[in-house]
């Protein structure tokens, strides 16, 4: 699935063009909403960020199950014998990947926007992000194959995705204020359980699902 | 000795809201028989494939392939059956060879390098193995759809309109798949609101009408006039 997923997206690359081109509109709208007030913008920058990794998830997990809906593939996929958990497993490496491609440009150009030097946090905060990320990967696959073959998808998918995604970014925008001012992880160690907590619950719920979804 | 039917129908009702599509519906095939449905638009002709193929849940009554209730045991009969629908289930971005590989792997296969080509030469997709599927025209995707049960060997497949959009020589390549399938013990379920190639694979004839099958005949006590009187009857009456 994630080869699959992989081929598609390198050679129509709808998924990922459109997500850089997004995320660096996105720190334009923010670099001109802030101004250059470095105190206004340190207070912001943790929320900043992972409103961008929001964003940016809520438009390319949504994109999940789409390239299914081609040929009605979707129907193929609930014929394959087997497991559909795999199914979901699949996605979510998928997904997972796509995060992953989009958070680091995003960092990056956080960097060069904010001129903020990362390189002494990165390991701290590669930490935060990649246990955010999965919590919202995670469910973002999961409402994503329950609002593929809805009407109002566009719209159903991020209201039910934000409410459920409110306790991961609390945590996240907390342990990344944490590690943006140089206090160690062990400073936020309550809120790196949290989310620990949330990938594996999320995670599980994703798997032990998906076959309803799929067949619903 | 008579074998047990492959597919077994039995008092089948599936409705949509106050519409009721299928209503009635009784149908046995057997190892190595091909059953034509015939029916006008909106007869429930691919909604009884779909009962068949797991993918909607009949209202009333019951559906077995190979023994397995398709309500059920849904995960028993998709073991055993292939679904050529009206679309052809293939990636665009993918090669033939790519999406017969995701395909097979899904499905718990692990065909070699050999038996990938085989079975694209198979339904003569050899020499476009490497091309991608947004460059074929419907036959071809359609032919590509197959390849994927020339791998897996399913004993039942379900086909609706399969001769549609082909163009003569896909049909013939078809006509004789599908006899060689049935040769080798298969059963066989297709859809059809034309009097085309389906007539010549099958067995026999049955017309759907009223959300029941109105006639159930042999093939061969028909001519092609009494099938088109018949069908002139019940289906298009009904309709």
């Amino acid at each position: 699935m994630v080869w699959k997923d992989f081929l598609v997206e390198r050679r129509s690359k709808e998924t990922l063009n459109s997500l850089f081109f997004f995320a660096l509109l996105l720190l334009f709208v923010f670099q001109f909403a802030l101004g250059p007030d470095r105190e206004r913008l340190a207070g912001t920058l943790p929320g900043l960020l992972w409103l961008g990794f929001m964003l940016s998830g809520l438009l390319g997990l949504g994109r999940t199950f789409v390239v299914e809906r081609e040929n009605d593939c979707w129907e193929g996929l609930l014929l394959a014998p087997g497991d559909k958990s795999a199914i979901y497993v699949g996605k979510l490496a998928g997904n997972l990947l796509l995060m992953v491609v989009i958070e680091t440009v995003l960092l990056v150009l956080f960097g060069f926007f904010f001129n903020l030097d990362l390189a002494g946090i990165l390991p701290a905060l590669a930490v935060v992000i990649a246990l955010g990320t999965v919590a919202l990967a995670a469910v973002g696959t999961l409402f994503a194959a329950m609002t593929a073959q809805v009407r109002a998808r566009e719209l159903l998918f991020p209201v039910l995705l934000l409410p459920v995604q409110a306790p991961v970014l609390l945590a996240t925008v907390k342990a990344t204020e944490a590690v943006l001012l140089g206090e160690p992880l062990g400073s936020v160690a309550h809120w790196l359980k949290l989310l620990a907590a949330a990938d594996v619950v999320y995670v599980a719920v994703g798997v032990l699902t998906f076959d309803f979804v799929l067949e619903a | 000795m008579v074998s047990e039917p492959l597919i077994r129908v039995t008092g089948l009702r599936k409705t949509f809201g106050n519409h009721r599509v299928l209503d009635g519906l009784d149908l046995d095939v057997r190892a190595g028989e091909a059953v034509a449905v015939l029916g006008a638009n909106g007869a429930g002709k691919t909604t009884l494939l779909k009962v068949l193929a797991t993918l909607t849940r009949p209202t009333r009554g019951t559906a077995t392939v190979a023994g397995h209730d398709c309500a059920k045991d849904p995960e028993l009969v998709r073991r055993e059956i292939g679904l050529v629908a009206h679309s052809p289930y293939v990636y665009e971005d993918l090669t033939a060879a790519e999406n017969l590989t995701f395909w097979a792997t899904l499905a718990g296969l692990r065909p070699s390098a050999a038996e990938r080509t085989g079975a694209l030469a198979t339904v003569e997709l050899e020499r476009a193995a490497g091309e991608r599927v947004r460059t074929f025209s419907a036959g071809m995707k359609r032919r590509l759809s197959l390849a994927r049960f020339v791998l897996a060997r399913p004993r039942v497949l379900l086909l609706d309109e399969p001769f549609t959009g082909l163009d003569q020589r896909a049909k013939k390549w078809l006509e004789e798949h599908l006899a060689s399938f049935k040769a080798g013990g298969g059963a066989i379920v297709m859809t059809s609101h034309s009097f085309g190639r389906e007539l010549a694979v099958a067995d026999r004839i049955a017309i759907l009408a009223g959300g029941a099958i109105a006639l159930d005949t042999p093939r061969g006590a028909l001519s092609a006039a009494d099938v088109h009187r018949l069908y002139a009857l019940h289906a298009e009456d009904a309709s």
